[in-house]
């Protein structure tokens, strides 16, 4: 390279390494690149080279425009990176403010019975049961008659009912005490087989530390050829398993009574009464009854009893909530407090899943 | 039904313990509520001689004691008992043992300077009373050094278990001996009828007058007795069951009714009226002093036992007053009969009279027992009060009880998923007391013992109405033949314990199972987590209210009010589920929490009927939004809970475009700040608006309060089409905004409706971004801007078909609304 366009590279070099703000620098590129600028004047030179010349010191300074213009563009996005370093700095944001707030409420949740609902679904849906649902207010018929529970029968007064006025029939409708007049109506609105489970609100007379005048079962309900009480079995220690997420939680079954199943078992599951953790302890807690339809509830709705046969269970939604969660009481469930409510409420966006875990 | 173990060793040969016999009881059905051994809470507790007792030094009402508790190493103990004096026997604690009447440990101490190493006990501290007046004194013929329940025949276990209705034969402790014999417990031991001479004839008789009252009766006197206070061991038996003795022939019914499931009565002979016993229905007018000391009306659904002065026992539920027997008893009759258990459980249920009598027999008691239980009882009497017996006088007959009971033994695994052998099972029908009439390989028939009143009853079904006759019919004759099979295949299960029976997974269908919920059922779900994923908390509220708080809400027909409420603030099923947010709301303020919201997903009660209950789901927002630092805190508003009740109708699948606004809500809302979402002039999709001020003001809810509901039954299920192509037009949009100048009171809704129909074609939406009334205004009027989105789909705009799209719109909106473009 000839000395003059050595010079003009390192005079260059020199003042881009001066310039430290943008408009320094677009001197210095206007000085070099501009129409009047250094190097301008020596590519309009190149026609006063010899012809001998000419194609040597072209192809020079042309090297030396590329590299120029690289050199010139390299100083500006430093100049540029270095300008929004500093302009960001002073930019800064005090990131432990709280952000800007939704709508009063705060973080909204789900209840835990609708939560505990959700998970009934999501296990028992697993084991190919639909939903079914009834209404709150229920004909005596339903509610008892048709389950096995004629007038006189002892366990109509366990029941601790709610009436409503008598209609025009002349008799009183009740609130339902239990899910189960739903198994009624399934029975009756669809033919075998049936697997469903029932879900819902039910009422009795009876209200204390342990009692609620409104409470939720769910109740399930097999009907099919050949579901024998070893399928019931396997059902309620698949499902308590799988909800407590206790693996190997220890069930037992004792026979009971109930009008509407024969034979009759009353289910516990092992836990510890005295730290009230499920699973190991050695002590028995009650925690649903179930039992194979029994054939007059069969046949009072319809179904005859040598061809389809099945099995019902029916468990108590807060028991079964407060147990998983060890929640201590039974009222506030239903008071709405929402200190309460924030405290045991789940994420709405995280429904259980099988997929996730429930 | 509770029994003490050496009650049970009466009627069962047995070597088990008592851990053995509980967790037999579980498993066959009569389940174990609560066990009192009090060998084992009291058994340390030492019998004991005070050999000094002197004044303490130190205090005026207390003494110190020494007390040999049978080995003669003298123990120091202070004591505050008056009745503390030397050579007295009593009951000695030692340190460590815990003293049940003060749920104290108890530690070697000194009580003002004087050592106490043990005390003696009262017995409240024991646990076996109310008395404190001071430390147990025991006669002199008390074994120094014996534990003293064990020497004072306290230490029984009581042993508590739960009877279900069908068991009537467990509520005696022969009953429950048999079932514990069956199932391998030891050895049941057989009732002996003992012979008894009649010695004169029987001083009264039998009348049945009408067979509702009473089927069976036999009586028979004993003259010469001297009644009076029973002996210790029928005390303690009876004591321990929680019954208070009265007098040997009482207690001696008493013991029956426990015993043998078999409730008796005795009469006073000289205090009934006449020479005949008449069992009868009650008369009206009639009525009854009880030995319960209340006097009841009588209906003609009573059944009584009367003499001539009128009814001396409500029959099979509780015994007169006047004709019961006392100490002055000389002569008794005792009546031993079986009623009716459903009219007994009726007319106990009407009087609300629960006896022991009454649970035995309402469900059902031995129906051959009656001869061998008069004999039983009158032998008894005579043994413990003396004198003689009369002949039986009876009335009536035993019902025909006989049953019989089929089982086939392969329905033991394809009903009872147990394959139980056929020999086991018979075998343990047998031990239950069936007798076996006919069997080969396929099945057994045995006879229902007369205990069993559960097994192989009459088939009473109560079918649906309006079931298709063939199908009623071929149901009813499926139940006749199967149930007392059930009944059979329960009893062998039980006795094995269900525990043995092999659990089985549910078979399924497929391995991919089908969805659980209806499209319905999932709508209502989703409706709940949207609310909750805007900041609501999902609330379960009882479903019932107080009526007046129920009417600020709408309707409150009679036909909805509960005829029992638990509380009278608890007794009208409620119209909307927005009241229950609404009370919820005003008790969290109460408690400093104003700001919040609320939802809840439940019913709406319109009427008694299924289709009356609408499934709703509601959203309740109170107080300011929050305070913050980027933005002004501000109260809630009307279009708070509008937002809330689209975003539910959005997320179900509403297309919103086609929802139309009314400004008809009910009154519970501000009736200028709410409005009414349908779809079509008559479906209502939802409500929203602020809540009336006079509905807050009564419920003390002091900020605003804002609320929607949203009918989940109204909206349709989304139409499953599959979606078309997507709108994506090659060239830009083109936005424009527009101010103009309208009537205050012109919807803005009308004005962007009447922008984007201005020309369907071109104008891709309208969206209003401001709203200015002041009074740079004319009066009356305020400015509302839109922005306009033009899209161009064949080419891109010019500005003359911008321009003249601008006035399509300016005069579109003039012409629907009047609004002029703002200058």
């Amino acid at each position: 390279m000839s000395e003059d366009l050595a010079a003009l590279a390192a005079a260059t070099e020199a003042a881009l390494a001066a310039a430290d703000d943008l408009r320094a620098w677009d001197a210095v590129r206007v000085g070099v690149l501009g129409r009047n600028g250094s190097l301008t004047a020596l590519l309009k030179g190149l026609g006063q080279v010899p012809a001998d010349q000419r194609k040597d010191r072209g192809a020079a300074l042309n090297r030396l425009k590329t590299s120029l213009e690289a050199a010139i563009e390299g100083r500006r996005v430093a100049l540029d990176g270095a300008a929004l370093d500093a302009r960001l700095l002073a930019e800064k944001l005090d990131v432990s403010l709280p952000p800007r707030p939704g709508l009063p409420g705060g973080e909204g949740g789900i209840h835990p019975i609708s939560r505990t609902l959700e998970e009934l679904t999501a296990l028992f849906g697993a084991m190919g049961f639909a939903v079914a649902e009834g209404p709150d207010i229920e004909s005596d018929w339903l509610n008892f008659s048709a389950l096995n529970i004629p007038e006189h029968h002892p366990a109509r007064q366990d029941h601790d009912t709610f009436y409503l006025p008598a209609g025009a029939d002349g008799r009183r409708p009740v609130l339902r005490t239990h899910t189960s007049p739903v198994q009624a109506r399934t029975m009756l609105g669809q033919a075998p087989p049936i697997r469903v489970i029932v879900p819902g609100r039910t009422y009795r007379a009876d209200h204390d530390a342990t009692h609620s005048p409104m409470f939720h079962q769910v109740e399930g309900l097999v009907i099919d050829r050949g579901i024998h009480l070893g399928h019931l079995k396997g059902c309620l220690v698949d499902f308590l398993r799988a909800f407590f997420g206790i693996a190997d939680l220890p069930v037992r079954f004792r026979a009971s009574y109930f009008p509407f199943t024969e034979p009759s078992m009353e289910v516990d599951i092992g836990w510890s009464r005295k730290t009230g953790e499920l699973g190991k302890g050695g002590d028995w807690l009650e925690i649903l009854g179930s039992g194979m339809v029994h054939p007059r509830v069969l046949a009072n709705c319809g179904i005859d009893p040598r061809e389809w046969q099945g099995f019902a269970f029916g468990m108590g939604i807060e028991r079964i909530t407060m147990l998983k969660h060890g929640m201590p009481d039974l009222r506030p469930f239903y008071d709405s407090d929402i200190r309460w409510l924030r405290h045991w409420a789940t994420n709405p966006l995280a429904p259980p899943s099988l997929a996730e875990g429930v | 039904m509770k029994f003490t173990r050496r009650w049970l060793a009466r009627h069962l040969e047995s070597d088990a313990t008592l851990d053995d016999l509980l967790a037999a009881l579980n498993r066959i059905g009569l389940e174990v509520e609560g066990v009192e051994d009090r060998a084992a809470a009291l058994g340390g507790f030492r019998i004991a001689r005070v050999v000094e007792a002197m004044q303490h030094p130190n205090a005026d009402r207390l003494r110190a004691l020494k007390v040999d508790p049978g080995d003669g190493q003298l123990l120091s103990v202070v004591c505050g008992a008056p009745n503390a004096r030397a050579g007295m026997l009593g009951v000695l604690a030692l340190p460590g043992a815990f003293i049940p009447g003060t749920g104290i440990t108890l530690k070697k101490g000194e009580i003002r300077g004087v050592a106490s190493e043990a005390m003696m006990l009262s017995a409240r501290e024991m646990g076996l009373g109310d008395d404190h007046s001071g430390i147990v004194d025991l006669p002199e013929t008390a074994p120094v050094g014996e534990s003293y329940v064990r020497w004072a025949g306290l230490d029984d276990a009581v042993i508590e278990i739960s009877v279900t209705p069908n068991r009537g034969d467990a509520l005696g402790v022969h009953g429950i001996a048999r079932d514990l014999a069956a199932a391998g417990l030891g050895r049941l031991k057989p009732l002996d009828r003992p012979a008894i001479a009649a010695a004169y004839p029987a001083p009264l008789a039998w009348e049945i007058a009408d067979p509702h009252a009473c089927r069976w009766v036999l009586g028979r006197a004993i003259r010469g007795v001297q009644n009076g206070p029973s002996p210790q061991w029928l005390q303690d038996l009876l004591t321990a069951i929680g019954l208070r003795p009265i007098n040997a022939l009482v207690d001696v019914t008493n013991y029956f009714t426990f015993g043998l499931g078999r409730p008796l009565h005795v009469f006073d002979v000289a205090k009934v009226q006449g020479r005949t016993l008449t069992l009868r229905m009650a008369r009206p007018g009639e009525t009854l002093l009880a030995l319960n000391g209340k006097t009841y009306a009588l209906g003609e659904e009573d059944g009584v036992i009367a003499d001539a002065a009128g009814p001396e026992a409500l029959g099979g539920i509780i015994g007169g007053e006047p004709s019961g027997c006392d100490e002055t008893t000389t002569e008794c009759f005792i009546e031993c009969a079986v009623f009716d258990p459903v009219r007994i459980a009726r007319s106990g249920r009407r009087h609300d009279i629960r006896t022991d009598a009454r649970q035995r027999f309402e469900r059902g008691v031995d129906q051959a027992l009656p001869p061998v239980a008069l004999d039983l009882a009158t032998a008894m009497m005579i043994e413990l009060c003396g004198g003689e017996a009369s002949e039986v006088a009876e009335a009536g007959q035993p019902a025909a009880w006989q049953r019989a009971a089929s089982l086939r033994f392969e329905r033991l695994g394809s009903f009872g998923g147990a394959a139980v052998p056929a020999d086991e099972a018979v075998a343990a029908l047998e031990r239950l007391g069936f007798t076996v009439q006919a069997r080969d390989a396929v099945q057994v028939t045995v006879a229902v013992p007369p205990w069993r009143n559960d097994v192989a009853q009459p088939i009473a079904l109560d079918q649906a109405p309006g079931l298709d006759a063939a199908r009623a019919a071929a149901a009813a004759a499926g139940c006749a033949e199967v149930e007392a099979e059930c009944d059979l295949i329960e009893e062998v299960l039980r006795l094995r314990g269900l525990d043995a029976v092999p659990p089985v997974s549910l078979p399924v269908t497929g391995i991919v199972p089908p969805a659980a919920l209806t499209p319905k059922q999932a709508r209502a779900v989703l409706a709940r987590r949207v609310l909750a994923a805007r900041g609501l908390l999902d609330c379960v509220s009882f479903a019932f209210l107080e009526a007046k708080t129920a009417a600020l809400f709408g309707e409150t027909p009679a036909t909805l009010r509960l005829e029992n409420p638990i509380a009278a603030d608890l007794d009208q099923m409620r119209p909307t589920p927005v009241a229950s947010l609404a009370i919820a709301a005003a008790r969290n303020a109460a408690r400093g929490w104003p700001d919040l919201g609320l939802a809840e997903l439940g019913a709406a009660y319109r009427g008694p009927g299924p289709e009356e209950q609408a499934a709703v789901v509601a959203a309740l927002r109170a107080g300011q939004t929050p305070r913050h630092w980027a933005s002004i805190a501000r109260p809630v508003e009307a279009l708070d809970a509008k937002a809330d009740a689209l975003a539910v109708l959005e997320a179900l699948g509403v297309p919103l475009a086609a929802v139309m606004l009314t400004t008809d809500a009910p009154g519970f809302y501000h009736p200028g700040r709410s409005g009414v979402l349908r779809q079509g002039p008559k479906t209502v999709l939802a409500t929203f608006g602020e809540l009336h001020p006079r509905i807050a003001a009564a419920l003390d809810l002091a900020g605003p309060v804002v609320a929607c509901e949203v009918f989940l039954d109204a909206i349709p299920e989304p139409k499953r089409r599959k979606r078309g192509a997507p709108d994506l037009p090659a060239f830009q949009p083109v936005r424009r905004d527009f101010a103009f100048l309208v009537d205050a009171a012109t919807p803005a809704e009308a004005l962007l409706r009447a922008a984007r129909g201005a020309d369907k074609a071109l104008i891709a939406d309208a969206q209003l971004f401001d709203r200015y009334a002041g009074d740079k205004l004319p009066p009356g009027k305020v400015s509302l801007a839109i922005q306009v989105t033009l899209q161009p789909r064949a080419a891109t705009l010019t500005d003359a078909e911008i321009e003249a799209a601008a006035q399509k719109i300016v005069a579109a909106v003039g012409k629907a609304t009047g609004a002029t473009l703002r200058g």
